[in-house]
């Protein structure tokens, strides 16, 4: 597909995109010659634009998946109490824990999941309205939950030390990003997105109301949660290095639809590719605009929602409901 | 009835979890095979619970359903797809999928979790739109049809899925009467195929010009059921409706009416 080929470009010249030596393009020359642009190339930019491809993709696909699974174009991955649950997680590893970059993680991602599961639980015990129903008020409380959490955090946090760390993996940034963070994201990464791409003509099914699901051969609960938690799996390994990139997994579905129409088929394996597309570049917009970086989250947030209201005001972007 | 039956409720009684009334109790019915029942009854009187029961979709609180004499819990949800086909009322749709994209849907059972639908799908597909007449806009978007031709793509949605037998939701309820002649015809020609078909319906006539046997249900329970000659009578339809209902012979199909 020539989104493939697209990625690929823009990746290209992305690697040679920065500020060193002189803001704009690197020689190939200088890459050869230069020692220090050697090391800035292979130890900086490589493993932060290949994470920025795994971000993008992961939020992306994840975007699609609950879009799809919830019937509602509208949903996002920071659906289900996952975002905030990741936020609350790395704030409290901040203040109370360790502020290394291990810690943050660990503690996002595990807080991530902790909010899809009181989220779920929750949804099991409300009496009533339907499963799709039940998950979106109870991921709304979830969310709320955590993110007044987050606000009293906030408000102990040490002004000083603590509180512009977490400010700063509040907005989401992909600086300072090394190999191994890198690989220890990539399984978490492959395992949710191959699980997602292998199901993709099924997810059309999952779209269906629950009994017509039903009467298609799906189990519609089952395979939904399984779709849900691959979904989270990677984005919570994302979030957990990259912070909380916001719209990508709203806004790039969008598009990919836009494009290659409803079925999950085209639309799955679009998303990753766009959404990849579209963290790079937005990533090379953070590095190399100013001398000093914009979090990537500002960025993506900046864009997404002008490309929002742009996709709203199109004709057929009527939604039905 | 004298083959074995298709489908068995027995002793059938089912409630939501939220109301004390339960929508059926000791409800008992077999459908024999080859046959076409409608079921007519009142709003409430628990007909789509009954078509989500003899799907597998809910299961009853006590009594036992059977298909070939096999409990419908025994089967699994694939055998289930391609043996029960459901044509539900209305259907929520989000996405703008084309027809071809959407009929394919009914593909589902016969591939393994993780296939993609083939080319002998497709043409499956394909053909299931041409028998409901929407061949023409395959590439269009099913959010841009109206609510009549939306249900004739529900209906190919079930064809693709080739059952065995058929459940229909008031398949006629967004039907003008040019589509639902069609509709008739189209289900006539299905069970000329060996389909069995269970409907419920709230008109009359399209039970009397399709159906070989009926089924009154009131309140979660039969009322009558036999033949249509047998039931489709002006007594049993006053008594179902409770309203005065006289029943006209027009050229030997039967029209009902409220007086």
């Amino acid at each position: 597909m020539w989104l493939t080929v697209l990625l690929v470009v823009v990746f290209g010249i992305s690697v040679f995109l920065g500020r060193y030596p002189t803001p704009g393009f690197m020689s190939l020359e200088r890459l050869t010659t230069d020692e220090m642009a050697r090391s800035l190339v292979f130890n900086l930019r490589l493993p932060r634009l290949l994470t920025a491809v795994l971000l993008g993709m992961s939020l992306a696909a994840a975007g699609a998946v609950f879009q799809m699974i919830f019937g509602n174009p509208l949903v996002e991955p920071g659906f289900l109490g996952v975002s905030q649950g990741a936020s609350f997680g790395a704030a409290f590893s901040i203040i109370f824990l360790s502020t290394s970059a291990w810690a943050v993680q660990v503690s996002a991602a595990l807080f991530a999941f902790l909010g899809l599961g009181l989220s779920y639980l929750l949804a099991r015990r409300v009496r009533y309205g339907g499963w799709v129903l039940r998950l979106v008020l109870a991921g709304i409380a979830v969310s709320a939950l955590f993110s007044s959490g987050v606000g009293v955090l906030k408000y102990i946090a040490d002004p000083l030390s603590q509180l512009p760390e977490i400010t700063f993996w509040l907005l989401g940034s992909l600086t300072s990003l090394t190999w191994p963070q890198f690989w220890a994201i990539l399984p978490a990464v492959v395992v949710g997105l191959l699980v997602a791409f292998q199901m993709r003509w099924r997810i059309n099914l999952l779209s269906l109301n629950d009994e017509t699901a039903f009467s298609l051969g799906a189990a519609p609960g089952r395979e939904r949660t399984l779709l849900l938690v691959a979904a989270v799996i990677a984005t919570s390994a994302v979030i957990s290095v990259a912070g909380m990139v916001s719209w990508v997994g709203l806004i790039i579905p969008h598009i990919a639809r836009r494009l290659f129409g409803a079925d999950a088929r085209y639309v799955l394996p679009a998303s990753m590719l766009i959404g990849a597309i579209f963290a790079v570049l937005c990533d090379d917009l953070a590095r190399a605009l100013f001398p000093g970086e914009i979090p990537l989250g500002i960025l993506t947030s900046l864009i997404g929602a002008a490309i929002f209201m742009v996709l709203m005001m199109r004709p057929q972007a009527a939604v039905e409901r | 009835m004298s083959a074995t039956p298709l489908l068995q409720f027995e002793q059938l009684r089912f409630g939501y979890p939220q109301t004390a009334r339960p929508v059926l109790q000791d409800f008992h019915l077999e459908i024999a095979p080859g046959t076409v029942t409608a079921i007519l009854g009142p709003n409430g009187a628990g007909k789509t619970t009954l078509l989500h029961l003899a799907l597998g979709w809910l299961q009853p609180q006590a009594g036992l359903i059977r298909l070939e004499r096999q409990p419908v819990a025994s089967y699994s949800r694939r055998a289930l797809g391609q043996w029960l086909g459901l044509v539900p009322q209305s259907e929520h749709i989000a996405f703008e999928y084309s027809l071809l994209e959407f009929v394919l849907l009914g593909r589902a059972p016969y591939l393994p979790s993780l296939a993609m639908p083939e080319k002998a799908d497709y043409e499956i597909a394909q053909s299931a739109l041409e028998q409901v007449g929407l061949a023409a806009l395959q590439h269009r978007s099913i959010l841009s049809l109206s609510g009549g031709e939306r249900q004739l793509v529900l209906i190919a949605r079930a064809l693709a899925q080739q059952p065995r037998l058929l459940l229909l939701d008031e398949p006629t309820s967004h039907l003008d009467l040019g589509n639902k002649g069609r509709l008739v015809h189209l289900l006539r020609e299905l069970q000329g195929r060996g389909v069995t078909i269970l409907f419920t319906t709230h008109e009359p006539e399209v039970a009397a010009a399709l159906a070989t046997h009926l089924v009154l249900m009131q309140k979660g329970q039969v009322l009558k059921t036999g033949l249509l000659a047998e039931v489709f009578t002006a007594h049993d339809l006053t008594r179902l409706y409770q309203l005065p209902v006289s029943v006209v012979d027009l050229d030997g199909r039967k029209v009902a009416l409220w007086t």
